[in-house]
């Protein structure tokens, strides 16, 4: 039997390593975009401000690069230490953006960011532009890739399950790199992590304005950060959607809970602004709703409907039924007791579509061929996440996604276009919108992993198969050891970022 | 098909080394200097020279040990689960460790204070130290065999423990894992300094290639009287990846047996041994390229040696001798592979043509007035 407690453990401990690996990822990205384009400015103008400017944000970006890639290395080998089942079942397929991300955009970024950080001096205006325009294309690509394989767990497509090997092969690379999943993904993630790049710019600048300090450098860096993140929030928001249409064509159930649709509705189905669901009675308490929004949203039709939650439930039964017959074969396979080891492979081959959803079972039993209608109706119920804390992620994120677009439209009017930077109340709210795009991300994770659960390959491979056959002994003193030391490390980062925050540009420069 | 399933794996199998090896020639350059920093520098401007002359570049190197992860993890997925898993505590170091790196060297110089310097420089230290301490036992446990099995669904059943990986042929892979990279470190230090700093990496350049030939050499003759790995009988090399097709046989001196198959390949050893007396010899005469060059190629022989030992082994079970994965029966499939080779095809000379770009525009020695200079944007 498979120890849950070594399951939770695993989980919690992937989702601090990742969690806190996100912290730095969308800055780093959004700020490296940022200073192509101030030094582009500078590169065009020859105007030293700008230059100042590049250097300046330059430095902070270092400052959290250098967290950002050292909190990466423990992800890229986490899945070896403590999810081995899930490298071997799919590692053919998940591994290959990975291995790619490295040598396509990561060495890109790395090497690059050395040429950007001590090559001032030792390379022409353009020269050093494009060491940074490239670092910045290393980051966006290396992103892109991630984001193709995380794509993959929620929309395994392109591959096909082999029983001699017993794990899932790449069919069509193509359908992996391309899916649509995995684009909208992409730039719903890197348009987040542009707004996060703005909003660190645009508040730290407005700091300087309410202290009255290095003015000239502030407003700059205000209209850069300003317009780039108008354009990125609003990208983000549509490109959430686009990505919130996918869930409801390809998973269902992500959708049901992020929504608490227990009922299969009249199409078009209607929006819960506010509730609180509670899945002992699958029931939202409280609600609000708005008539028919959710079906035009989620289905982008007026009769299409959304399947609720209960029959997705009843639908999860007929699939651990369908999937127990696909075990059995590939039981008599694994043990040597198959009659035709040819056909049998042949079947598998064409029949591994419920496989994972007799898998379910295993939580259960051993010997899942014996299960129980019991143990079948609560491994289907098992399929529907915990509806409640994606329900609020999702709309505190999507709140987080609006208010953007608000302040960026403001601080746009009024700083870019009439330049009046001495609006307080619009200083003020810049300053403190700072830890928003944060928060935004980081429930934007929990809505896309904890969303997708029970499985860590959607219909594929259950997640508590996934792990590694460790002792919870062994988790918990690994975990303790990343909590202990990035937080450490955290303390240190953000210590170092106020204070050269408040230090701020080189005045000289500044002056003239 | 263009390329055979069998020629595809060796490949893989070749490019695998080919990740590790860059990784321990680059990526050695950083880890040596990390556990040289209290040895050969001992000024505050000493140690920012040290930093600064891998400052530019060590974060490129790194890259290398990712790509390594990732190609293992996409091309060999069961040795990706396997190894990681079953030496769950010893990689839990090594990320420890590495995870210092990036932020000692970006940190230490962020504020001007003796005790927080002191503080980064340790970190710097455990950060070149562990891992290549690690890396090297690591090998010895492979060449020993590590403890795991599969069950019918290809659950791994293994022993995790970090003690037990501490046999002393595996911490004798670790001293030669120290004597190797501290060298590689070194030699890189008399391409990039001058002086004191100079001087100080020439003596360890001078000294430590002894203890690698002595280490090596003990290595050597330890594996004619330990086990080794055999396959007597396989269902084929071209079948789809299942370690149950084969079995293998544990025999002393089994290790060597790849000698007596192809004998051209006691070259690897040889120029090991040899390249580690050139070290010292041109370090004796000053000359810090051709240092570096033969350090360079004797972490690459030597590396070699234990893939061509080993061959086609990769990771043997000591647990269950028919479990071990091997080139035959541990790699992806032949789509995975393939669609992988034509992306390394592609990107790696991409990546060697402005990795050494890069080398070239940071070319030149790091002094103590260049640190005094631009003493706010170097590390």
């Amino acid at each position: 039997m498979i120890d849950m407690g070594v399951v939770d453990l695993s989980r919690l401990q992937f989702a601090v390593t990742a969690m806190y690996h996100f912290l730095f990822v969308p800055l780093t990205m959004g700020l490296a975009l940022l200073l192509v384009i101030m030094e582009s400015v500078y590169v065009m103008t020859g105007r030293e401000i700008w230059k100042e400017m590049t250097k300046f944000w330059g430095k902070l970006f270092a400052i959290n690069f250098a967290m950002g890639v050292a909190t990466g290395i423990t992800l890229e080998f986490q899945f070896g230490t403590n999810w081995a089942y899930y490298s071997h079942y799919v590692g053919d397929v998940f591994g290959v953006p990975l291995a790619i991300e490295g040598i396509m955009a990561f060495f890109l970024e790395s090497t690059f960011v050395g040429l950007f950080l001590f090559g001032w001096n030792r390379m022409t205006k353009t020269g050093h532009l494009f060491a940074t325009f490239l670092m910045a294309v290393g980051s966006n690509l290396s992103a892109l890739w991630i984001l193709i394989a995380n794509a993959w767990m929620t929309y395994p497509v392109g591959a096909t399950f082999n029983p001699e090997s017993m794990r899932m092969e790449i069919d069509s690379i193509y359908e992996v790199f391309t899916s649509s999943v995995a684009q909208a993904k992409f730039v719903h993630t890197v348009s987040a992590a542009y707004v996060t790049g703005a909003v660190f710019v645009l508040s730290i600048s407005c700091y300087y304005l309410l202290k009255n300090k290095h003015r000239e450098f502030a407003k700059r860096s205000i209209i850069v950060a300003t317009s780039f993140g108008l354009l990125s929030a609003a990208s983000v928001v549509v490109l959430g959607d686009e990505s919130g249409y996918l869930d409801g064509q390809n998973q269902e159930m992500k959708m049901a809970s992020i929504e608490a649709m227990w009922e299969t509705e009249e199409p078009p189905a209607s929006f819960t602004v506010f509730g609180v669901p509670d899945k002992e009675s699958m029931k939202t308490n409280y609600s609000i709703k708005i008539p028919y929004l959710m079906g035009i949203i989620g289905t982008r039709s007026f009769d299409k409907e959304i399947i609720g939650i209960k029959e997705l439930v009843e639908r999860a039964k007929h699939q651990i039924k369908h999937g127990l017959v696909e075990y059995k074969v590939l039981q008599r396979l694994r043990l040597g007791q198959s009659h035709d080891p040819d056909g049998d492979k042949e079947y598998l081959r064409n029949n591994f579509s419920n496989l994972g959803f007799a898998l379910l079972l295993k939580r259960y039993r051993t010997d899942i061929l014996n299960a129980t209608d019991a143990e079948i109706s609560k491994a289907a119920l098992d399929t529907v996440p915990n509806v409640l804390p994606i329900f609020f992620a999702f709309r505190i994120m999507v709140a987080c996604g609006l208010f953007f677009i608000i302040l960026f439209t403001l601080a746009f009017y009024h700083m870019n276009i009439r330049r009046r930077f001495n609006k307080k109340w619009l200083l003020l709210a810049c300053l403190y919108t700072l830890p928003l795009p944060w928060i935004a991300a980081e429930l934007g994770w929990v809505v896309a992993e904890y969303g997708r659960q029970p499985w860590v390959i959607h219909g594929i491979l259950p997640t508590f198969m996934g792990v590694s056959s460790i002792s919870k002994g062994s988790v918990i003193a690994s975990l303790c050891g990343f909590i202990l030391l990035y937080t450490g490390l955290l303390v240190v980062d953000i210590y170092l970022m106020v204070k050269y925050a408040k230090i701020g540009p080189n005045q000289k420069v500044n002056e003239a | 098909m263009l390329i055979d399933y069998e020629i595809l794996r060796i490949i893989w199998w070749g490019l695998l080394g080919f990740l590790l090896i860059g990784f321990s020639v680059l990526g050695g350059i950083d880890l040596g200097c990390g556990m040289l920093l209290p040895f050969v520098s001992k000024k505050n401007t000493e140690r920012r020279i040290l930093i600064n002359s891998i400052g530019p570049t060590w974060e490129s190197n790194q890259v290398w040990f990712i790509l390594g992860g990732g190609a293992i993890f996409a091309a060999w997925p069961l040795v990706y689960s396997v190894v990681f898993s079953t030496m769950y505590f010893a990689l839990l170091m090594v990320l420890l460790a590495l995870i210092l790196r990036p932020v000692g060297f970006d940190y230490r110089n962020k504020i001007d204070n003796a005790k927080w310097r002191k503080a980064w420089d340790a970190a710097i230290f455990v950060g070149g130290f562990i891992p290549t301490l690690i890396f090297g036992i690591a090998i010895g446990n492979l060449l020993e065999g590590l403890r795991f099995s599969f069950d019918e669904f290809m659950v791994i059943k293994n022993q995790v423990e970090f003690f037990g990986l501490l046999s002393p042929f595996a911490l004798l892979c670790g001293i030669l894992g120290i004597s190797l990279i501290s060298t590689q470190g070194a030699s890189f230090l008399m391409m990039k300094t001058e002086e004191d700093i100079f001087n100080r990496s020439r003596k360890i350049a001078m000294i430590m290639p002894f203890l690698t030939i002595v280490s090596f050499l003990i290595g050597g003759y330890l594996l004619k009287s330990m086990g080794g790995y055999q396959i007597t009988s396989i269902a084929g090399t071209e079948l789809d990846s299942n370690p149950f097709n084969k079995v293998v046989l544990y025999q002393e001196g089994g290790w060597l047996l790849n000698y007596t198959k192809f004998p051209w390949i006691i070259a690897a050893p040889c120029i090991g041994v040899i390249s580690c007396l050139l070290v010292v010899i041109v370090s004796l005469m000053r000359n810090a390229k051709y240092t570096f060059i033969f350090s360079s190629i004797s972490i690459i022989s030597i590396m070699s040696t234990v893939g061509l030992s080993m061959f086609p082994f990769i990771v043997p079970s000591i647990m269950d001798y028919n479990s071990s994965l091997t080139v035959w029966d541990a790699s992806s499939s032949y789509k995975a592979l393939a669609v992988m080779l034509g992306t390394v095809v592609v990107f790696m000379p991409i990546v060697i043509f402005y990795v050494s770009f890069v080398y070239k525009v940071m070319f030149g020695k790091v002094t103590g007035d260049d640190i005094k200079k631009h003493s706010k944007e170097l590390y």
